[in-house]
């Protein structure tokens, strides 16, 4: 039982906060704002640069062999820094698809692709009618020769207006149970007959899209893992993604974002940090924070043990993102009457406030959190079934 | 005992809500939020020819005459239509302000405008300091000659971008955070040293920060008598607050009804996710959250319409659990309608940000718990 850092964690953290500071210049913080695009894509080039862009990876892949304390650090030095998580669906989903199912072929094209960021990549799985119940999902591909021919719609799809790739979940079966007959498969999304609608979503911005598809053309070697056994290969890429969306590194941050601003708030004279009934909301969200960053501990210790991760890994997306939307809501409420100013581009110094507009879309982004990903009903239907055993 | 409404407040409540079934679909008000003006100045003529701005106003001023509860009434269901016409920030504040602090010549001078349409007013109390505290005043008017010069800056002033007239709070005397020496002017928005900085809200308000630069000001601006001003203003926001609270319960019982059409015929794993016990819990905690709301709600209106000091305790109550169920109510909204929840196009998210908006209008629940045990825990 020790957390404590060895003399090497502590040089490997100050490498880590020293190259932040150096990279992460203001003007590309600037561009990550104005131009997300661009602004991501120069990140993770400066990223690949160092060899940092994929901790997770393998090392024969690109990974950077990291320790589990050393993984930990990096996202906590990330996150205190301000610097945004890389753009998972490359680095994170469909790369972790590809070195587990892919074929040689795919790997030697695509994992170099996906590291210097030369594809933009999004991710189809929810269908208009599919969401919970992604195993209902409809999208038909059908075999022509050596390729696909793919008819149907994706929808929720984040940055589908600039990717280069798609990874679908289509169906190639409809004979047996409703989990079989799935298949994995990547999708060039210039190809002929894919159209991409835009869906503006509750915080006023396009980043979620509907992407049609009319007898879109796909060759078949585009397949990732066997036909029909799609399900498998998206219910791993699943766990991949709740981790990361628990984000206890940014929780802190947040708390600690809300403490500044709370200093300078002030009612009738008083400062808010100084309101006994202030002080006790963030001391709740604190307290729930201070366990849950050990509860991911617990859980980093157990995969890096190679064990497979207990109960608590299953807690993670659940209380991280009630978390995340506590200190969402507490930011709101610290804005006041400006929380609901709508431009994006008023000068903070006529409008008389400076976080506003960094509160709402916070926010509003934030209400997702525990719908995508698996919403958190459905992470308690796992934890109810898998953990507990209950039928 | 009885919590029924009179037939004419039924007969006001029907008649809003027939105009937003009929003339206020969801399209007609995206289209009115999306409009050069943000409004609609034939709803507004159409507001006035049915009477629903002279609802709080005295008889003799050509005034419906009504009390609190037929305030109440209108604003619970102008809340179900998510109505934007300035009504709250026209009526109820600009309305209610001159009503209350007007002497007989203002008010026979503005009461009939406003009843008639003819005006569209606002009330300008928030600066950028001053957060919920409405001493918090660093706007002067200093005499001049009869009159005043007015100098300084408001705030997120409601309908402050459409406003042709606004009633300001300014500080005649003291200092910044006095409790006496603040009093209030009604001025002509287009006056000279006048400027508006607009925008709009998330709400689909349109808003203004109006500064002001030796704006000259006639003796008889001033509006109730000088730097006496903050217990009249905390009189009408009394009254503001229950307003508030009636067009969020109105809301919150839109939200639940879409919530449980829309449980009850969706589905998921082939059966409605209604029919999940996980989900049919969480529905009953929000008819309950809004229950508790409404009950609150008429036990504010039944002391106010006694006394309006007997409802003060009340009052703050009122805004600590409206705040609270409110997003309770509006979260699970968009919980359950899922992806669909968080889409500009469902009016679900729309409903919510009007709801949070109310929630920080004049006070949110920590700052009304604040003031509720400074009056409950008194003794």
């Amino acid at each position: 039982m020790d957390t404590a850092y060895s003399p090497e964690d502590l040089a490997f953290r100050d490498e880590v906060r020293s190259f932040f500071q150096e990279a992460y210049t203001p003007d590309l913080r600037q561009r990550m704002r104005s131009n997300h695009k661009e602004g991501a894509e120069e990140w993770q080039r400066k990223l690949n640069d160092k060899g940092w862009v994929a901790p997770n990876w393998p090392v024969e892949f690109g990974g950077t062999g990291w320790t589990a304390t050393q993984k930990y650090i990096y996202e906590t030095e990330r996150s205190l820094a301000g610097i945004p998580n890389v753009i998972p669906f490359g680095l994170v989903m469909v790369a972790n698809v590809i070195m587990a199912y892919g074929t040689d072929e795919q790997k030697e094209y695509f994992l170099p692709r996906i590291l210097k960021s030369e594809d933009w990549w999004c991710q189809g799985y929810s269908e208009p009618g599919s969401g919970s119940d992604l195993a209902s999902l409809k999208t038909k591909a059908e075999r022509d020769g050596d390729d696909f021919i793919i008819n149907g719609a994706k929808i929720w799809t984040t940055y589908a207006q600039y990717a280069d790739w798609i990874f679908c979940l289509v169906r190639t079966d409809n004979s047996g149970k409703k989990q079989e007959g799935i298949t994995f498969i990547l999708i060039d999304m210039k190809s002929e007959g894919i159209k991409v609608n835009p869906i503006i979503s509750i915080d006023n911005h396009h980043s979620l899209n509907e992407v049609e598809f009319s007898n879109v053309r796909v060759p078949a070697k585009n397949v990732v893992g066997e036909i029909g056994k799609g399900w498998t290969v998206a219910k791993a890429l699943l766990a991949h993604e709740r981790t990361g969306i628990a984000g206890v590194a940014d929780v802190k941050r947040a708390v600690r974002g809300i403490k500044e601003v709370a200093i300078k708030e002030e009612n009738g004279g008083q400062r808010l940090v100084d309101d006994p009934g202030f002080q006790q909301r963030l001391a709740d969200i604190e307290v729930e924070l201070m366990a849950l960053e050990f509860t991911e501990l617990r859980t980093l210790a157990a995969q890096a043990a190679g064990g497979f991760p207990g109960p608590e890994s299953s807690l993670l997306k659940i209380k991280g993102t009630e978390l995340q939307q506590a200190t969402q809501e507490l930011l709101m409420e610290i804005a006041a009457y400006y929380q609901g100013v709508l431009p994006t581009d008023l000068e903070p110094d006529a409008l008389g406030h400076e976080f506003t507009t960094e509160a709402r879309l916070s926010y509003f982004y934030g209400r997702a959190a525990t719908i995508y990903g698996g919403s958190n009903e459905v992470q308690k239907n796992i934890i109810a079934k898998y953990v507990l055993g209950l039928e | 005992m009885n919590f029924d409404f009179t037939e004419e407040q039924q007969m006001v409540r029907d008649s809003i809500a027939r105009f937003v079934q009929d003339d206020y679909d969801w399209d007609t008000r995206k289209a009115i939020v999306a409009s050069e003006k943000g409004l609609s100045p034939d709803n507004w003529k159409l507001f006035a020819e049915l009477g629903w701005l002279s609802i709080p106003f005295a008889e003799e001023h050509g005034g419906f005459g009504g009390n609190i509860v037929d305030l109440s009434v209108v604003m619970e269901e102008l809340g179900k239509g998510l109505v934007v016409e300035p009504y709250f920030p026209t009526v109820v504040l600009f309305g209610g302000l001159i009503a209350r602090a007007g002497n007989d010549a203002q008010r026979a001078e503005w009461l009939p405008r406003v009843i008639g349409g003819d005006v569209l007013g606002g009330f300008a109390y928030v600066e950028r300091q001053s957060r919920f505290a409405l001493h918090d005043c660093l706007t002067t008017a200093t005499r001049s000659g009869d009159g005043f010069v007015l100098n300084g800056e408001k705030v997120v002033v409601f309908n402050g971008e459409q406003a042709d007239h606004l009633v300001v709070l300014a500080r005649t005397s003291g200092e910044q955070s006095d409790r006496t020496g603040l009093s209030l002017f009604i001025v002509e928005a287009s006056a000279a040293g006048i400027d508006k900085m607009k925008y709009p809200m998330m709400d689909g308000q349109r808003v203004a920060n109006v500064t002001f630069k030796d704006v000259v000001l006639p003796a008889d601006a001033l509006l109730g008598g000088e730097g006496q001003a903050l217990t009249l203003v905390e009189a009408l926001v009394d009254e503001a607050i229950i307003a508030l609270a009636s067009e969020a319960v109105g809301i919150m019982s839109v939200l639940n009804t879409k919530t449980l059409e829309y449980a009850k015929t969706r589905e998921q794993f082939g059966v409605a996710i209604g029919s999940y016990q996980a989900l049919q819990h969480r529905m009953v905690d929000t008819m309950m959250a809004y229950e508790q709301c409404k009950s609150l709600l008429f036990k504010a209106l039944c002391e106010y319409k006694q006394d309006p000091a007997m409802a003060a305790e009340t009052i703050h109550a009122l805004k600590v659990l409206i705040d609270r169920n409110a997003k309770h109510v509006f979260g699970e909204a968009i919980q359950i309608h899922g992806g669909m929840g968080m889409t500009d196009e469902l009016d679900i998210g729309h409903y919510a940000k009007r709801l949070m908006m109310i929630n920080t209008t004049f006070g949110d629940a920590n700052f009304h718990r604040n003031r509720f045990i400074e009056t409950a825990f008194a003794a």
